[in-house]
């Protein structure tokens, strides 16, 4: 059974290159809005790093930091709903309308992560 | 500080009214019932020696006497009972002894007027602005002068003429006002016109016919009467005496007392004094002699007040008004007053008032035993009262006073004994009879009848010699006055035996004193001490030895003495003491400490013990208290559970100096980490920035989209500025702005965001909407 011992190997590299392939084939602003959401949990990622090296001493900064980059996360995945032209749910709703509730609601979270940043 | 309070407050009720007793019972009594049982006895011998202390106003067995009339009214406590708690109230038990001496022997001495009554007339008379308030305040000090012998400064005496001319001629001054100008118009003796004086009698005598009250009656007899003295051309004589006599009889009452008025149902003592007094005026101003039975049945009044007079126990009787008048200086002192000056008056008008001499000198003594008052008002009842005594015709009392009461044996004093009048005058011939010696406590004496030598130079009666076996101690000498003139008996007040209490001093030797320790009941060392002179030892003991004190003490004669004080002090060098008492058999003293018992009570320190010797009494000379000098004790370690020594006093200015300053330590700010990391830190959070930026580029972002014609296009550009504007806004709110400044400006531009967004996306919208249609 040789075939079978490599087909876990081959399985995987086969499942990324379609995956791969199927992704390239998503429009560019969904995909704008992915490496949006990849930068953001990015930098969630190293500042709760530094806080595990350097202590958790103003924790309310340190909480506004990563909630600032979750909630814009959140938001981009949101807006990437909305926009998204094969969701059926969201099929009326234009997505110019879209970007603007993301862009209102990013305004307001950050007013208040810049008050709870201290 | 309470205490304090009791004690001025004690003082103003004494010096100020001490029949007010209803007042200072209640005030105990409040003050009691607030503390424990324990404290109640404290507070009780605390009042009772604020009481003693204020002998200056009054003499100490009143007070006591008052106080032990209070107490048993408040009861709370019997006198017993403190007697039997004497342990524990040591100031109370002073008192106290001195309360029941005086109340059993009834020992006092009573002084004439002196010098210092003069120096307190001038003090407290001293009229204000040059000039007297009133009247009556004017003839007070003016009658006060004249009895004490005081020259009036002659300003003093022209505003008062003045005011008494004023009051005399003005047409609206009531009778009141009358009496007390013709008062002291009579010692002042100012200018006063005939017609005046016509004009006032006239006046007078229809107050007397209108009159109604006691005081009506009084004030215009007196000064009918006063310008009888005054004037001898004026016709002041009453027709209707009899009348008169029998309408102020009717405002007297069965128990001697008399009312004010028919319609006042109060009555008191003062009021049957000035009642006497206006009575006697009648008498004298009667234009028809008297009915003689009336006569006799007012002298039967007298006599009944006379029941009424109340004692205390060192042989001074005084009158006492039962309620408090409205105006306010009614108490004993004024009763009494009132009361000698209405008999004086009576019994001068008429002959043979029964009034025993006893009470007599009771009055007297009574006045006497105050002192010096401290207001005007008692100097001036005192010395008015005193001046009446010394002239009456019912029996002049004879004062026998001591100029000094202690008795030196080594300067080989002469007794002195001094018999005057109330104020101060000579007596008439007479011997002074030593009658009884009496040593303290007991109350059997020996019988004498020892004559005392009479010097006419200093006017001093001298005993010669102390009677045989009086040695030093405390003594009450008994006297009698005998009147060389039999016809003298009737016309002065002696007073049967009179108690004086005399203190004999002298110097106690000490002989044969030594000092020992013993091993057992081996002498081990022994040491002579000269006492009382300077003595040093140096002894040395252990705990299993003993100490050994012994001396003698003998009196001047000869006899064994028990002073009041034998201690002997032990000291240690960190200041704890040890008092040991000196027993006594006979004349040998001797104590010994026995260290194994006292280990303990030394609480175990051993060290330098300083000696000292205390022997005292009060009628020792040579009392002393001497360091004798020290002794090294060795006792053994204090066990675990010892009691620790008490702790020795504090230097005061230590105690409540300065503290140790106290520097406030601020909270330590956290650990912050180094800078290199924080700034590393932050170029690492920069880089997914950059790799977004880099992903938008290999995604191939454009902005082909961006809207070209110029309307769109701008509102495009005012809707990406808005936005950095908004954003820039944030940072300027982290770094200086506050919440509501930003809100502010955040509300501004929010609405300008919105309408230019809308525009845009609206336009985007279309632009796609019509892009997807074709």
């Amino acid at each position: 059974m040789g075939k079978s011992t490599v087909t876990t190997k081959d399985d995987a590299q086969a499942l990324f290159h379609s995956l791969r392939s199927a992704y390239s084939s998503t429009p560019t602003n969904l995909k704008i809005i992915d490496l949006y959401v990849l930068f953001a949990v990015f930098t969630a990622l190293i500042q709760v790093g530094y806080m595990a090296i350097v202590g958790s001493f103003p924790f309310n900064s340190f909480l506004s930091g990563v909630l600032s980059c979750v909630g814009t996360a959140v938001l981009a995945v949101c807006l990437r709903i909305q926009v998204n032209k094969e969701n059926k749910e969201f099929k009326d709703l234009p997505p110019e309308r879209a970007f603007a509730d993301f862009v209102l609601c990013n305004l307001v979270l950050h007013l208040v992560i810049m008050n709870f940043l201290g | 500080m309470r205490y304090m309070i009791i004690l001025s407050v004690a003082d103003l009720i004494v010096k100020s009214n001490i029949a007010n007793s209803q007042l200072f019972s209640s005030y105990l009594t409040s003050m009691l019932s607030k503390q424990h049982s324990g404290r109640r006895l404290f507070t009780v011998a605390l009042t009772l020696s604020a009481g003693a202390l204020t002998i200056s106003r009054f003499r100490i067995s009143s007070t006591a006497d008052q106080i032990r009339k209070i107490l048993f009214r408040s009861q709370f406590i019997e006198f017993d009972q403190l007697i039997e708690f004497g342990m524990a109230i040591k100031v109370g038990i002073v008192v106290v002894l001195l309360a029941v001496a005086s109340i059993c022997e009834a020992v006092a001495i009573f002084h004439p007027i002196s010098e210092s009554h003069l120096s307190a007339a001038l003090e407290l008379f001293s009229p204000v602005a040059g000039s007297f308030s009133s009247l009556e305040e004017a003839y007070e000090a003016l009658r006060t002068f004249e009895v004490l012998g005081i020259e009036k400064k002659p300003d003093i005496k022209d505003d008062t003429c003045n005011s008494v001319v004023d009051t005399l001629s003005s047409m609206s001054s009531n009778s009141r006002d009358l009496y007390h100008a013709l008062q002291v118009n009579g010692l002042l003796k100012c200018k006063t016109s005939k017609d005046a004086l016509t004009g006032i009698t006239s006046r007078l005598k229809d107050a007397v016919k209108d009159a109604t009250s006691l005081l009506d009656y009084y004030h215009s007899i007196g000064g009918l009467l006063l310008i009888k003295d005054q004037s001898s051309e004026v016709d002041v004589l009453l027709k209707n005496a009899d009348g008169i006599l029998r309408s102020i009889k009717a405002l007297s009452q069965s128990d001697g007392r008399w009312r004010y008025s028919a319609n006042n149902p109060e009555s008191s003592t003062y009021a049957a004094g000035l009642a006497f007094e206006t009575l006697s005026g009648v008498i004298q101003l009667a234009a028809s002699t008297i009915d003689e039975n009336l006569i006799g049945t007012l002298k039967k009044d007298i006599v009944k007040l006379f029941d009424s007079i109340e004692k205390y126990d060192d042989g001074s009787y005084y009158f006492d008004d039962k309620h408090i008048d409205s105006s306010g200086h009614q108490g004993p002192l004024s009763a009494t007053a009132a009361v000698v000056r209405g008999l004086t008056t009576f019994a001068s008008t008429s002959e043979s008032l029964n009034i025993p001499e006893d009470k007599i000198l009771g009055l007297a003594r009574f006045f006497l035993g105050i002192g010096v008052p401290g207001n005007s008002k008692d100097l001036y009842y005192q010395i008015d009262s005193l001046s009446h005594l010394e002239n009456n015709r019912v029996s002049v009392p004879l004062i026998l006073s001591i100029p000094a009461t202690v008795l030196s044996l080594t300067s080989k004093d002469k007794f002195k004994v001094k018999v005057n009048t109330v104020l101060g005058s000579i007596a008439p011939p007479l011997s002074v009879k030593l009658m009884q010696v009496f040593s303290s406590g007991s109350k059997d004496g020996s019988v004498l009848k020892q004559e005392l030598h009479f010097d006419p130079k200093e006017a001093i009666h001298m005993l010669d010699a102390l009677p045989e076996g009086v040695d030093i101690g405390e003594y009450v000498f008994a006297f009698e006055i005998v009147l060389s003139d039999p016809e003298h008996k009737r016309k002065f007040a002696t007073g049967g035996r009179t108690k004086v209490p005399v203190h004999v001093t002298g110097v106690v030797k000490v002989d044969d004193a030594k000092v020992a320790v013993l091993e057992g009941d081996i002498v081990e060392s022994e040491k002579k001490l000269d006492l009382p002179g300077k003595n040093d030892l140096a002894l040395s003991a252990n705990h299993l030895q003993k100490l050994h004190l012994s001396f003698l003490l003998t009196t001047p004669f000869g006899k064994p003495f028990k002073p009041h004080q034998a201690l002997l002090k032990l000291r240690h060098e960190t200041g704890v003491e040890h008092i040991f008492v000196v027993e006594n058999s006979g004349r040998h003293f001797e104590t010994t400490l026995d260290f194994l018992g006292l280990v303990d009570k030394f609480f175990y320190l051993s060290g330098q013990y300083d000696i000292e010797l205390t022997v005292g009494d009060a009628v020792m000379e040579n009392s002393f208290l001497q360091p004798l000098g020290s002794i090294e004790l060795d006792l053994p370690k204090a066990p675990e559970k010892a009691t620790q020594p008490p702790p020795q006093a504090v230097n005061p200015y230590l105690r409540y100096g300065p503290k140790a300053e106290i520097a406030h330590i601020f909270r330590a700010p956290e650990k912050r980490p180094p800078q290199e990391v924080s700034f590393a830190f932050l170029g690492l959070v920069l880089v997914p920035f950059l790799a977004f930026l880099v992903g938008l580029l290999r995604l191939g972002v454009n902005l082909k989209n961006f809207p070209t014609s110029t309307i769109p296009a701008a509102f495009a550009i005012l809707f990406h500025s808005g936005i950095a504007a908004v954003l820039l806004l944030y940072v300027l709110f982290w770094l200086k702005l506050d919440l509501f400044t930003t809100l502010k400006t955040l509300g501004l531009i929010g609405i300008f965001l919105m309408f230019v967004g809308h525009r845009t996306l609206s336009h985007l919208a279309s632009a796609s909407a019509k892009l997807k249609s074709a």
